[in-house]
C-alpha cells in the first residue's frame, strides 16, 4: 500500500481561519478577492503602510466600525456603508475626503462570493466618492464569535481653507435644512428582516454626500453646522446641536420630508421617522439669509432634490428640540433611547 | 397612507375643536381608556388645545404597564433556564422585574428574542424542535384573538415546545373598578377602537347603564379622538348615556365574531392581577384545560414569586386617573425613561412615558 500524502487545498469556496493566518492562504484572499477591486498606486506597493504627500494646513482624520445586519438590504450592502459613512463623516466637517483604511474581521464560513460582492461595492462606492482605500488588514475569527463581516474604516481628508462648521456654532434665527427624506435606511434594513415585508419595497439612502456638500460650501462657506443624521436619526442630531450650542430648535412638523412606505411602516411598528437612521442625509444649519440659496444648490444634486428647510434655531428652550405639529399644539422631540431593533449600521 | 390624512387634517381638527368649545358648558373629565390613544393626545397636544373646562385623563389600557411584576419575575425566571427561548414584544424586555429586566438577562446569556407576532414566536418553535419556546403573551382582547390562535395551532400541528406566559386582560371589569373607586372622578370613557373592533360595544352597555355614564368607542387620530371627544361632551351635556360609536369605520356593534370565536375556544375568563391596582375579579383570560400543555405557568416551576414594588411608584393612581403623571413627586426625578420605577414609565403606551416624552417641563 502506497501512503497517500495530500496536497493542502488552496481555493476555498468559504472563509477558512486560514485565511487570516498570514500564510498561503491570506495571499490567495488579498490576490482573488481584495486585489482585483481595490487596487491602486498605493495597495499594490502590498507595503504595511501607506505613504502620502500633504498640503499645508489642517487634516481631519475620522473612523467607524460597521456590524449592519443583514449584509445585504435593499438599496445597499454593508461594503458601501463602510466607505460612504467615514466619506461622509470627514465631509460633514468641511474637509475633503482623501484616503480611506478598510479593516475586515470575517467569521468563519462565510461565502467568498458574498465577501468579494462587499469588496467590489466598497471599491465601487469609493470610485464613486473620489476616494482611495490605501490600506487594509483582514482578520478571521472561527464561527459564532462574529455574525459573518464586521467592516472598520478610517479615513482622513484635507480640510478646506476658511470653513469653520461645528456643532458649537448654532445661532438663533438660522435655518435647519434637511437634504431629503427622513429614515429611509434604517426602515430598509428593518423591513428586510423576514416576516416583515411591505408591498413597496424600502430602499436605503446609502449615498456619499461629499460632492452636495462641497458644491454647497462652493456657494456658502458661511454654513453654521453639518452633520449626517445616522444613529439615533434625526431626532438624536438635532437634539446634540441644541445642547451643544445651547439654543433651541423648533421643528415644523408638516415639513418633514418622509417617504409615504416609510411612514406606513413607521407607524406599524410603532416608531417615530426622526429617530431612524439615515446613511445619506445631511442636515444643516445655515444663516436665514443664506437658506434660499444653500436648498437651491442641494435641490440641483442627486442626493438633495428633496430637500426642505424643516425648522429654525431659536433663543428660548436651550438644549431642546420642540416641533410644532399642524393643529398648533407643541411637543418636545426628545433624544431617543436605546436601541431594540436590529443592527442597522 | 392617503386614507388616514383626512384624520390628521388640521382644518377639520379645528373645527372640531371649535365646535367642542361651543358644546362644552360646565365642567368635564373624560377618561381615554387605551394607552394608544393617550400617545396620540400627548403626540399630538389634544390635550393643550381643548378647553380647559374638558379634562382628559389617562386610563389602564396600556397591557404593559398593568401586567403584574410576578408575571414579568416569572417571564425572567423561565427565560434564564438553559434551553428556553423566551420570546417577546419588544416593549416587554424594558420593563423592570425587582433587580432586573429581560434585556439584562439577555446580557447575561439568556435567549431573548423580540417577535412582531405571536405566530412568528410559533415559527421559531418549529425550526428548533429541541428548544422550549416560551411567548410572553400580554394584552388587552386586541391581542388576545392572535394570542389563541397560536396556541389553537401548535394543538393542531402537535407542536409540543411551544407555550405562552399569558397575561390577558379586559377593558370593561376595568372601568368598572375605576368607576367603583372612592375617589373616582371619570364622567364618560373614550373606549379604545381597536378592542372594539374585536369585541364590538354591545359588552359596554351594561357598565353605561349601571353607572350612567357614556361610552364612546373613538379612533387614535386626531380627528378620531376630537370627534369622539365632542360626542362625549354632547352626551354629558344632554345628560345622555349608553354607548354611542365615533369609530365608524373600523367598529361595529358585535365585532369581529371569527376572533371572539377562536378567543372563546381557548381562553376563559378568570379573576387577574393588575400591577399598580390589584385584582380586578373576571378580568382577566387564562388558557382552558384542554391547552393547559401549552400554559407556560404550569410548565415550568419556577418556585414561589414574591415581588416588591418600588414604594416611589404611584402608577397605581395613575393608571385609574386619579393623579397625572406629573404630579407624582418621582416624575422626573427618580423616576425617568432610563431608570424606570413603574411600567408606567417603560411602555411607549404608558402615560408617564408619553408625558416625559412629550411635555416633559411644563409645555414649551
Amino acid at each position: 500500500m502506497q501512503p497517500v500524502c495530500p496536497a493542502p487545498i488552496l481555493r476555498h469556496e468559504t472563509v477558512q481561519m486560514a485565511h487570516g493566518a498570514g500564510g498561503r492562504l491570506s495571499q490567495e484572499l488579498t490576490k482573488r478577492v481584495f486585489m482585483p477591486h481595490l487596487h491602486n498606486a498605493f495597495l499594490d506597493q502590498l507595503d504595511d503602510q501607506a505613504k502620502f504627500d500633504v498640503v499645508s494646513g489642517r487634516m481631519a482624520f475620522s473612523t467607524d466600525t460597521y456590524v449592519v445586519s443583514p449584509l445585504f438590504f435593499p438599496g445597499g450592502n454593508i461594503g458601501e456603508l463602510a466607505v460612504n459613512g467615514t466619506v461622509n463623516d470627514l465631509a460633514v466637517g468641511g474637509a475633503v475626503p482623501k484616503y480611506l483604511s478598510a479593516g475586515f474581521v470575517l467569521e468563519e464560513g462565510l461565502p467568498l462570493a458574498e465577501l468579494e460582492e462587499i469588496v467590489r461595492s466598497m471599491a465601487e462606492s469609493a470610485r464613486k466618492a473620489g476616494v482611495m482605500i490605501v490600506c487594509g488588514d483582514t482578520k478571521v475569527v472561527q464561527k459564532g464569535q462574529c455574525d459573518r463581516v464586521f467592516i472598520n474604516t478610517s479615513g482622513v481628508g484635507f480640510v478646506r481653507e476658511g470653513i469653520d462648521v461645528s456643532c458649537r456654532n448654532l445661532r438663533p434665527g438660522d435655518a435647519v435644512i434637511v437634504s431629503g427624506t427622513i429614515g429611509d435606511h434604517g426602515m430598509a434594513v428593518m423591513t428586510s428582516r423576514a416576516g416583515l415585508s411591505f408591498q413597496s419595497r424600502i430602499s436605503s439612502d446609502t449615498a456619499a454626500l461629499n460632492g452636495m456638500i462641497h458644491a454647497v460650501l462652493d456657494v456658502v462657506p458661511g454654513v453654521h453646522a453639518m452633520r449626517d443624521p445616522t444613529r439615533g436619526g434625526a431626532a438624536a442630531t438635532l437634539n446634540e446641536l441644541a445642547s451643544s450650542s445651547s439654543v433651541g430648535i423648533e421643528l415644523e412638523e408638516s415639513t418633514i420630508p418622509v417617504r409615504e412606505e416609510v411612514r406606513g411602516a413607521s407607524e406599524l411598528l410603532g416608531i417615530d421617522p426622526l429617530t431612524i437612521a439615515n446613511e445619506g442625509k445631511l442636515l444643516l444649519v445655515v444663516p436665514e439669509s443664506d437658506a434660499a440659496t444653500v436648498l437651491s444648490v442641494m435641490r440641483a444634486h442627486e442626493h438633495g432634490r428633496d430637500a426642505a428647510i424643516i425648522g429654525r434655531v431659536v433663543e428660548e428652550h436651550p438644549g431642546m428640540v420642540v416641533m410644532k405639529t399642524p393643529f398648533g399644539s407643541r411637543r418636545i422631540v426628545e433624544m431617543p433611547l436605546g436601541e431594540q431593533l436590529p443592527r442597522i449600521c | 397612507m392617503k386614507y388616514i390624512d383626512e384624520y390628521r387634517d388640521p382644518q377639520r381638527a379645528r373645527a372640531l375643536l371649535d365646535e367642542i368649545r361651543r358644546v362644552a358648558v360646565n365642567e368635564w373629565t373624560i377618561m381615554e381608556i387605551c394607552g394608544g390613544q393617550t400617545h396620540s393626545i400627548m403626540r399630538n397636544g389634544i390635550d393643550q388645545l381643548l378647553p380647559p373646562n374638558v379634562r382628559l385623563v389617562h386610563g389602564p389600557g396600556c397591557p404593559v404597564c398593568v401586567t403584574p411584576l410576578e408575571t414579568i419575575e416569572r417571564a425572567l425566571a423561565i427565560a434564564s433556564r438553559p434551553g428556553v427561548i423566551l420570546t417577546s414584544f419588544g416593549d416587554m424586555l424594558r420593563v423592570p422585574g425587582s433587580s432586573k429586566d429581560l434585556f439584562m438577562a439577555r446580557s447575561e446569556g439568556a435567549d431573548v428574542r423580540i417577535v412582531f407576532s405571536p405566530l412568528e414566536a410559533l415559527q421559531i418553535a418549529r425550526e428548533n424542535p429541541d428548544r422550549d419556546v416560551v411567548f410572553l403573551a400580554v394584552g388587552f382582547e386586541t391581542t388576545a384573538p392572535a394570542n389563541a390562535m397560536a396556541v389553537r395551532q401548535a394543538a393542531r400541528e402537535g407542536i409540543g415546545n411551544f407555550s405562552e406566559l399569558v397575561s390577558q386582560v379586559m377593558v370593561p371589569p376595568a372601568m368598572r373598578a375605576i368607576l367603583s373607586s372612592p375617589g373616582n372622578r371619570v364622567q364618560g370613557f373614550l373606549a379604545a377602537g381597536h378592542v372594539c373592533a374585536i369585541m364590538g360595544w354591545e359588552e359596554y352597555e351594561p357598565v353605561s347603564a349601571e353607572f350612567g355614564v357614556p361610552v364612546v368607542p373613538a379612533g387614535f387620530e386626531p380627528v378620531d379622538l376630537l370627534a369622539g371627544i365632542l360626542k362625549t361632551v354632547e352626551m354629558l351635556e344632554t345628560g345622555r348615556s349608553g354607548v354611542e360609536n365615533a369609530y365608524g369605520r373600523i367598529v361595529s356593534r358585535e365585532g369581529n365574531p371569527e376572533a371572539r370565536r377562536v378567543m372563546e375556544e381557548v381562553f376563559e375568563v378568570a379573576d387577574r392581577p393588575w400591577r399598580g391596582i390589584g385584582v380586578i375579579p373576571q378580568s382577566g383570560l387564562v388558557l382552558r384545560e384542554a391547552f393547559a400543555r401549552f400554559d407556560a405557568e404550569k410548565r415550568f416551576d419556577v418556585g414561589r414569586i414574591a415581588p416588591q414594588e418600588s414604594p416611589l411608584c404611584r402608577s397605581g393612581e395613575v393608571l385609574q386617573g386619579h393623579l397625572k403623571p406629573s404630579g407624582c413627586p418621582a416624575f422626573g426625578r427618580e423616576c425617568t425613561p432610563l431608570t424606570p420605577l413603574g411600567a408606567t414609565m417603560v411602555s411607549s403606551e404608558g402615560a408617564c412615558a408619553a408625558y416625559y416624552k412629550y411635555h416633559r417641563n411644563a409645555t414649551p
